[in-house]
């Protein structure tokens, strides 16, 4: 070839060419995955919703091929409400909230922040509330479900979940034996006022009410957990004493 | 990386000649990516808690690699060398970003136990080793056998160290309870006579130390990877 490789020109035709051919590809791949993307987001909340909601054998078995479907036995969206920092009805539309990205906006005044909350029937009839909840880790969104029992300040079930933990450390948070710390806590004392959740290190969340155990090495994703928790669920208490009265 | 670099025509070698051999043999010992170059060791740390994400890591790590060898390797020919580190860095990041997308859209449940990996991968500068130090200088096939022997190299070292922090860090192998059963109230195996998980074994440093202790029994065992003084 004649071509001097070490001139500029070359340089420039190269990289040019380069960005263009990898910058077609890449917008091409993203615009014609995107449909298929948005779908499995969709499958996966629903998955997350109920998997909060059914006890943990049933759990297991929800799979993204059943989720819709048992989706739809267990929870009407037209149930569903969304409420604001204080706790009055704005809205219905709860499944359409994406609050990871309103989390995300920091300039967003916290009074145009919405909550939504999903209304679940139990195989045994009875109702349950599920609570969408997120906030950071320690690289990145953590984000969850917290399933409250009929009485509204039992914690039914719950789920977490992370976008980049350090697998073996705060990627844990989605595993059993951290959630299941979070089971059967109440996010009210007697007077109905929030409690204050708090995960530890020394081992006495299973014993003490209001604690849970955090997780060896990954105590920064654990406090995400608890500060999550602690932050999401406050809107609710107020909804919940209005539904009470 | 000029034309005037290049060999000049040899007769035809077989596929798996000896020196394609060597490829894939020198990685994994005397030549390996971690313990001897010491590259990589940035995820040999982060990831190596658990066994399981050793090998998922090995295998993303192995078909980035080898994918990325084979396109540099037929551009080698055409990238200019003053902006090669940058076109190298273009090919992996590409390369990961599409394999990405296509899991999320059609294999979202790998996806997902993948994600942690993709900034890890990236950035790993086994990858980018080799694209400058073999790709760069050599046909496709060559390139494609040294991704394997580098790829296997890495792998390996990751999933041993893997296997004592997992073991003595949280008394599991892939999950599976060796040592039996440390939650409250439901102790069986060792953990009724009083064993205790090391929880210094799942934290960062200790990769590293094992890592160490690797370099050390393969150094006193083979006398040639000791640097002179």
């Amino acid at each position: 070839m004649a071509v001097n490789k070490d001139s500029n020109g070359y340089t420039f035709a190269f990289a040019i060419t380069l960005v263009v051919v990898v910058g077609t590809l890449l917008a091409g791949i993203a615009i014609w995955t995107k449909p298929f993307q948005d779908k499995n987001d969709e499958v996966k909340k629903k998955m997350n919703i109920l998997k909060a909601m059914l006890p943990q054998e049933e759990a297991d078995e929800i799979s993204r091929k059943n989720a819709a479907e048992e989706f739809e036995k267990y929870i009407n969206l037209e149930d569903a409400v969304v409420i604001d920092i204080d706790g009055v009805i704005k809205d219905t539309l709860a499944f359409d909230i994406d609050i990871k990205k309103q989390y995300r906006d920091k300039k967003l005044e916290d009074a145009d922040r919405d909550f939504p909350l999903f209304v679940a029937k139990t195989k045994d009839g009875k109702t349950a509330y599920i609570i969408p909840v997120v906030g950071n880790g320690l690289w990145g969104p953590i984000w969850g479900n917290i399933c409250l029992d009929e009485d509204m300040r039992t914690i039914r079930g719950a789920t977490f979940d992370h976008k980049g933990e350090t697998p073996g450390l705060g990627a844990e948070i989605k595993q059993a034996f951290f959630v299941n710390g979070w089971l059967n806590e109440t996010i009210t004392d007697e007077n109905g006022d929030i409690v204050k959740f708090e995960v530890v290190k020394d081992k006495s969340g299973a014993k003490k009410e209001t604690k849970v155990d955090g997780i060896t090495g990954g105590t920064i994703t654990s406090k995400g957990v608890e500060e999550m928790v602690n932050r999401c669920l406050k809107p609710y208490i107020a909804y919940f004493k209005s539904l009470k009265n | 990386m000029s034309d005037s670099v290049e060999k000049t025509k040899e007769p035809k070698e077989p596929l798996f000649s000896k020196k394609n051999k060597k490829l894939i043999t020198d990685p994994l010992l005397d030549n390996n990516p971690i313990t001897v170059q010491v590259l990589g060791i940035c995820s040999a740390l982060a990831i190596t808690v658990q066994v399981e994400q050793g090998i998922v890591m090995g295998l993303s790590v192995a078909f980035v690699l080898m994918a990325g060898n084979v396109i540099i390797s037929m551009l080698r020919n055409l990238i200019p060398s003053r902006i090669r580190i940058i076109v190298q860095l273009v090919v992996v990041a590409s390369l990961v970003i599409i394999v990405d997308q296509l899991l999320a859209a059609f294999m979202p449940d790998i996806s997902e136990k993948l994600s942690v990996f993709v900034g890890l991968i990236i950035t790993n500068c086994i990858i980018m080793g080799r694209f400058e130090a073999f790709a760069m200088a050599n046909k496709p096939w060559p390139s494609l056998i040294d991704a394997v022997g580098n790829s296997i190299g890495y792998a390996w070292i990751l999933v041993l160290v893997a296997v004592f922090r997992e073991l003595l860090g949280s008394g599991t192998l892939m999950g599976y309870q060796i040592f039996g059963s440390a939650i409250p109230g439901e102790e069986w195996g060792l953990y009724t006579m009083g064993y205790v998980n090391n929880n210094m074994m799942i934290l960062p440093p200790m990769a590293l130390i094992i890592v160490g202790v690797i370099i050390w029994v393969q150094r006193s065992k083979n006398k040639e990877l000791i640097e002179g003084h």
